[in-house]
């Protein structure tokens, strides 16, 4: 966990537009099936007045369990992506491709395919032909475990990774001059103990949704769809998000029980979005431009050292992060949301180093995960934080921020970094006619 | 080698009710007469005359006398050349009787003068109610075809596991590690077809973790182990070895008896990279001596051969995954190629110098192929 409270996650609810895509009639719609159960309450709604927005307003502010849209769809198409600036979701299913073929029109096809699918589950359709009901001798078009559950407001967010424009010298499918400047090599910063096998990749799909069998669903079928173009390189499963969404939320708190990402951007300040997250159009010119309107996407596994540091004393824990732990206040504050005065924290706190004001300003959109793993065979929880950070520029964003967390952090005792990738996030998919990456591969 | 799906449990209940009852056919000599159900086979060294080529379906009786100069065996072939019934060693001169319960369909009746090849054969027709739907041609041929492959495989296996069997029983360790793996081959070839045989199975190819309470370990694993970790051979494995032989004489002897349909070839192929996914790429099949990747390629040679064999029909019914499914089988081929070894017994390194990355690759590669693969069954019953 880096990068507390005052940098910030955004969170709007799907900036895409129209509200839930009605099902087109195929067979088995996963809606169709749960009959008058959450998710048709609220298609109902939209029936009745068109009240978008009923559906848009995220359950951030309550658990989701109690929110009346917590089983809605989230609409796929729009000028963003969702899943970034979408209201946070409670589980993820992170996974991260490598590109097996090197056929520049099969990964063409592929990402075709891959669109539709996304685009049938975050409706709460089944794949294909569906579950049940196709020919008896072949296994069927979709897995079946999401049958009968609401859409469940699933997000499916892709990104590119460096790799696919050149790997090993080599521009592997025509593409290797639109890479775009700000989607860099990330410098190794002290600490990190990066495990190759839980980092990289030459592409990703960020699966969030309110039921982990919703996320855990999507990626399977898009994992199966993608066998022998595609395979997947490593994989992240998330509970409990770790970022504050809307200003009066209830903040979540970490692994370390420490309230997380109280002052994230918000998701509904659109301002704040185009001047930290969104990729400009003047950003994004010439070779570039397929980016405009898309994000860059750092994915770090952080583990938490759990044992020590719950054998570390309350006011030594208080100390690091610079807040108190039952509040969440910042230090000599009495509540969560009080301004922090940065100077009386230590020169270490993880709040005083991470926040905007020790930044130049800096911010940086969250949408990190907690993970628990089981343990690792030496009787530790493999546990921690799953940090997710969208932004405008990681040149201006991730970086120097981990760097200098990196350097200074007191948390660092307690943490370390063992996976990591960067990702191209494209804008969104306009229409039924659009796919992901098309602006890459026109 | 893995439990039985319920899939194979039923083929095996189906191949068992058309199964030979020569022992019960006096019973049944009060009702249909003893001479009006009973088919005349005449074989000479040329010829097989039959008394009726249709005949209802039911308790059938053949009287069989061999006027040739050669010994003599006499077939009923199902379509794809499914042994129902089958009677070797008639003299010249000789008569026998054999009797099966046939449903109704298409048979051929065999004679094989000197026992060997095709034989002389001779359409017949089973009249009845229930009888088996008409099939492509082509897919019979392919089921005929392939039941060929199974059989050779078992009858290239014998000499093969012999040569293993006689180092064990000669005690001569080094040459029983050279010869282990090469005899499983045409085993790991057809293992679904050979894994139908619901008791053989477990007396072979059993590991281990998958005996059952009370069950003896016997078969190639056990002989794998006591070669690789103890490094020596006892007395009781040089039983073992022989019995290793008798049970896989049992094998090539009913392999050719075995239910095989169009879709039982396809989805046999797709269960031998079931095996591969679950059991070498892990290192689990061979865990003593690591010669996996054998057995991995045997068992991907065994799935491309069922492919091919059904390819001319699926190249009509869905020639998109016919495409697919070539370019996997070769570029599984490539990857296999990658670990050859000319300096090993079996041709491949051990499985123990395949690295996480390589083996990840590989898995990959199974995925690959598996998943379109599993498409196979379905194009075959598209066929019209």
């Amino acid at each position: 966990m880096t990068h507390d409270d005052d940098t910030s996650t955004v969170n709007t609810a799907a900036e895409g537009g129209e509200a839930a895509q009605t099902t087109d009639g195929r067979a088995p719609s996963r809606r169709a099936l749960i009959g008058w159960g959450g998710a048709g309450l609220a298609l109902g709604a939209v029936a009745a007045g068109g009240t978008a927005a009923a559906l848009r307003t995220g359950g951030d502010a309550q658990p989701a369990g109690a929110d009346a849209t917590a089983g809605s769809a989230i609409a796929f198409h729009g000028r963003h992506q969702a899943g970034i600036a979408s209201a946070v979701q409670d589980r993820l299913h992170f996974a991260a491709f490598d590109v097996t073929t090197d056929d520049r029109d099969e990964l063409i096809a592929l990402l075709k395919e891959w669109t539709k699918a996304a685009a049938r589950m975050t409706a709460g359709d089944a794949v294909g032909d569906g579950a049940v009901g196709g020919l008896a001798e072949a296994p069927p078009d979709d897995t079946g475990e999401a049958l009968g559950l609401p859409p469940s407001r699933l997000t499916l967010t892709f990104g590119i990774g460096p790799t696919l424009f050149e790997k090993d010298g080599k521009d592997r499918f025509g593409i290797k001059e639109r890479r775009p400047e700000a989607l860099i090599e990330l410098p190794k910063f002290p600490g990190d103990n990066l495990d190759k096998a839980r980092s990289g990749g030459d592409l990703c799909v960020q699966a969030c949704a309110d039921d982990p069998q919703v996320a855990v669903h999507a990626i399977r079928n898009l994992a199966r769809i993608g066998f022998g173009k595609v395979a997947i390189r490593w994989s992240q499963l998330g509970f409990g998000k770790t970022s504050s969404t809307t200003p009066d939320a209830q903040t979540p708190r970490n692994m370390f029980g420490f309230k997380d990402g109280t002052h994230n951007l918000a998701g509904t300040d659109s301002a704040a979005l185009d001047k930290h997250v969104w990729v400009g159009e003047g950003d994004a010119k010439g070779k570039e431009s397929w980016m405009a309107g898309g994000s860059y996407l750092v994915a770090r596994r952080i583990r938490m050292h759990i044992e020590i540091w719950d054998r570390t004393s309350l006011r030594e824990q208080e100390d690091i992060f610079g807040r108190n732990k039952g509040e969440g206040a910042p230090v000599g504050k009495k509540h969560e949301r009080d301004t922090p005065h940065l100077k009386s924290m230590l020169p270490t706190a993880h709040v005083r180093l991470a926040h905007p004001d020790s930044n130049g300003g800096v911010r940086i959109l969250r949408r990190g995960y907690s993970f628990t793993d089981g343990t690792d065979g030496l009787g530790r929880l493999d546990a921690g934080l799953f940090f997710l950070a969208y932004q405008r520029d990681v040149r201006q964003g991730f970086v120097p921020l981990q760097k200098r967390l990196a350097a200074n952090d007191a948390l660092n005792e307690y943490i370390q970094h063992v996976g990591s990738a960067l990702f191209a996030v494209p804008p969104g998919v306009r229409n039924a006619d659009d796919w992901w990456g098309r602006a890459l591969f026109a | 080698m893995r439990a039985l799906r319920p899939a194979t449990v039923a083929a095996i209940a189906a191949a068992t009710a058309v199964t030979v009852v020569s022992g019960c056919a006096a019973k049944n000599d009060g009702k249909g007469g003893s001479d009006k159900g009973t088919i005349e086979v005449t074989a000479s060294d040329t010829s097989c005359e039959l008394s009726a080529k249709e005949f209802p379906a039911g308790h059938v009786r053949f009287a069989v006398q061999n006027k040739g100069s050669k010994v003599t065996e006499v077939y009923v072939y199902a379509p794809g050349d499914r042994i129902v019934t089958e009677r070797e060693n008639i003299g010249p001169g000789t008569r026998t009787e054999i009797s099966a319960e046939i449903k109704a369909g298409s048979y051929e009746i065999a004679c094989k003068p000197g026992m060997k090849g095709d034989g002389i054969r001779q359409k017949v027709t089973v009249s009845g109610k229930g009888g088996a739907t008409k099939r492509d041609p082509k897919l019979d041929a392919a089921v005929a075809a392939y039941r060929k492959y199974v059989q050779d495989q078992a009858d290239q296996t014998l000499p093969a596991a012999r040569k293993f069997a006689d180092a064990v029983k000669d005690g001569d360790v080094e040459a029983a590690k050279k010869t282990y793996a090469l005899s499983r081959v045409g085993w790991e070839r057809t293992e679904p077809v050979a894994e139908s045989f619901g008791d053989i199975d477990p007396k072979v190819d059993v590991r281990a973790d998958g005996l059952e309470k009370g069950q003896k370990w016997t078969g190639w694993h056990k002989l794998e182990k006591s070669l690789w970790e103890e490094k020596k051979i006892s007395g009781d494995d040089k039983t073992l070895a022989a019995q290793l032989i008798t049970d896989l004489q049992d094998w090539q002897k009913r392999v050719g008896k075995a239910e095989i349909t169009p879709t039982s070839m396809a989805n046999g192929a797709k269960e031998l990279l079931d095996e591969v996914a679950t059991g070498k790429v892990t290192g689990e099949e061979e865990r003593y001596s690591h010669t996996d990747l054998l057995d991995f390629h045997a068992n991907v040679e065994g799935a491309e051969k069922a492919y091919e064999l059904l390819k001319p029909v699926v190249a009509k019914n869905d020639p998109a995954l016919a495409k697919e499914l070539d370019k996997q089988f070769k570029a599984i081929g490539g990857l296999l190629d990658e670990h050859r070894d000319s300096k090993s017994a079996d041709g491949f390194a051990s499985y123990e110098t395949v690295d996480k990355g390589e083996r990840k690759k590989l898995s990959d590669g199974v995925n690959s192929l598996g998943e379109p693969l599993s498409k196979l069954a379905a194009a075959v019953a598209g066929a019209k």
